[in-house]
């Protein structure tokens, strides 16, 4: 069966079309990456998805359930971690828990038991009392996941779960994310971090003006993209781009103390590298080779739409 | 179907987690109680009144701006706070929310109002004379007035002050239009169109008839208003939510 099945999606606000014609299927068991650029309708799509809001056309099936027509059944079945939106302040971490507990209906023995593990997996046990307006951006986020997952949900969609978070809260979301994965639920999430999703989502699929323009496995979009073949040298001294006016190189951009030159023809590039090196006296410092880069084909998968 | 036990259960959640954010939050205790309190003191003491004449219209004020000060502040306030996006993802209905806020104000309406009545019954001779029709004065009042905070709030932004200050300016007027200082009796003309205009005079006008007997509508008619107007006000506070929910979040 499909988690999530999205037929026809519009939205329109005023003049804006949000959301034009957007329809995706995601697999039960599955991690989907949704990306784009700022303003390309991906929080706008994950309100449809998760009946926040409702469509002007299009249809939204959660885990078979028509979220439209049984919002309270669909909704019971997905965990959600809103784009900004936090728990709440006044409450504690354990009691902002309960909450969502009880607005799944999980009574009050299962909802301390799942409470004690989620808070001791996520760091939180000792601060568990503490009122979370007084946490960080980090703390809240966690809080934020465990109110999302205290259930179990069957489908968890996460909007730019680790955006501006420190690097230990964003391991534990993805760790969290992994976790929730591996124990049957299927994920639905939304990125700027395209390693990020490279490395999460078996299936990504990218969102641009409100269209989709791509939808694949992250290796065949990269496939899509041969032409973005890197070549990462550094020289022992500065050199100017002048120096990479040579066939088969197509473009090349300055990257901290090293240049990154995009081609179709690695082979050819190294061999001009060495034996420029060598007739200019340059020492080689290193010298790397990369295949097409999933974010080369989002820009350009962007770019050109 | 499950849907049903679902949406009974997302009120009674979040009428809980109402009482629990909101009760104690700086607007709804100078809005909703500080406020009728110094209208009380600054119309009725020292001015040798007859307390127990306008201890009915003292009483629907005071359920008045108890029960309607609750729910103008919770919208906004979970707005701000940017948790209403994370509330309508849970398995709630936008009506779920709507009613676990009026249900929220009524609550608080009711429990002050009947603090105030047992403590003022230690200190004036308030006879109520039908125990029913002052129950379901009670009811009807606290939901009406609840329903209209919740409406005053529908229209709102994510600025608690801007729609706490909108609704003041709704409910002020409305106190003395509605034969609290002035008994309907002795109204005349436009102030007296004005009253027939004002939910509260019905609620005025059915304390009146429960504690005292003397009533200018029949106490049917008074119940009809309310349970109409409250009918009305959360098929509009509906109505706009739905609304801005279609423009955005």
């Amino acid at each position: 069966m499909n988690a999530i099945e999205a037929g026809h999606l519009f939205k329109r606000f005023g003049t804006v079309t949000a959301v034009n014609d957007v329809s995706l299927t995601v697999r039960e068991g599955e991690t989907f990456g949704f990306l784009g650029p700022n303003g390309a309708g991906k929080t706008t799509t994950i309100r449809l998805l998760t009946g926040v809001l409702t469509p002007d056309a299009g249809t939204v099936h959660i885990t078979g359930i028509d979220i439209h027509r049984h919002p309270l059944d669909a909704k019971m079945q997905m965990g959600v971690i809103p784009e900004s939106s936090t728990v709440y302040g006044d409450l504690s971490a354990e009691q902002n828990l309960h909450l969502s507990g009880k607005m799944y209906g999980m009574p009050r023995a299962l909802r301390d038991e799942r409470i004690d593990e989620i808070l001791s997996r996520l760091g939180l046990s000792e601060k568990r009392r503490n009122q979370v307006r007084t946490f960080s951006k980090g703390m809240k986020q966690r809080v934020s996941i465990a109110c999302a997952i205290i259930h179990h949900p069957r489908v968890l969609f996460l909007d730019e779960p680790t955006s501006g978070l420190d690097v230990q809260s964003r391991r534990l979301v993805i760790e969290t994310i992994h976790q929730m994965n591996e124990q049957g639920s299927t994920i639905f999430l939304t990125t700027h971090n395209i390693e990020e999703a490279n490395t999460l989502c078996r299936t990504v699929c990218i969102i641009n003006k409100g269209k989709i323009v791509a939808q694949d496995s992250p290796e065949r979009l990269k496939k899509m993209f041969d032409t973005t073949q890197s070549v990462e040298v550094s020289f022992d001294r500065n050199v100017t781009r002048d120096l990479f006016a040579a066939e088969g190189i197509l473009r090349a951009e300055p990257c901290g103390d090293k240049w990154r030159l995009y081609t179709d023809n690695p082979d050819r590039v190294l061999k001009y590298l060495v034996g420029r090196a060598e007739r200019e006296s340059l020492g080689i410092t290193s010298l790397t080779t990369s295949g097409p880069s999933l974010e080369e084909a989002f820009v350009q998968l962007t770019e050109c739409a | 179907m499950m849907e049903i036990p679902l949406f009974l259960r997302g009120i009674l959640v979040i009428t809980g987690k109402n009482m629990r954010l909101y009760y104690t939050k700086p607007p709804v205790l100078m809005f909703g109680l500080l406020f009728p309190l110094f209208m009380f003191f600054a119309f009725f003491v020292g001015r040798h009144l007859d307390l127990a004449t306008f201890f009915p219209g003292f009483l629907a004020m005071m359920l008045f701006f108890t029960a309607s000060s609750v729910g103008p502040l919770i919208t906004p306030w979970e707005k701000r706070e940017k948790t209403y996006e994370r509330l309508l993802s849970y398995p709630v209905t936008q009506d779920s929310i709507i009613l676990g806020d009026v249900a929220a104000g009524a609550i608080f309406g009711i429990g002050i109002s009947m603090l105030v009545w047992i403590a003022s019954a230690l200190f004036v001779p308030v006879a109520v004379t039908d125990i029913g029709l002052f129950a379901t004065a009670f009811v009807l009042g606290t939901l009406s007035c609840a329903a209209l905070g919740v409406l005053l709030a529908s229209p709102a932004s994510d600025s608690p002050p801007n729609v706490m200050i909108f609704s003041n300016l709704i409910r002020f007027p409305l106190i003395f239009i509605s034969g609290i200082f002035v008994p309907l009796q002795q109204m005349q003309g436009w102030a007296l169109a004005l009253a027939y205009c004002s939910p509260l005079t019905y609620l005025v006008d059915l304390f009146n008839s429960a504690m005292s007997g003397a009533s200018v509508f029949s106490p049917l008619f008074d119940c009809g208003v309310l349970a109409g107007v409250s009918a009305g006000f959360i098929l509009a506070a509906r109505v706009i939510q739905k609304r801005n929910l279609v423009k955005g979040m």
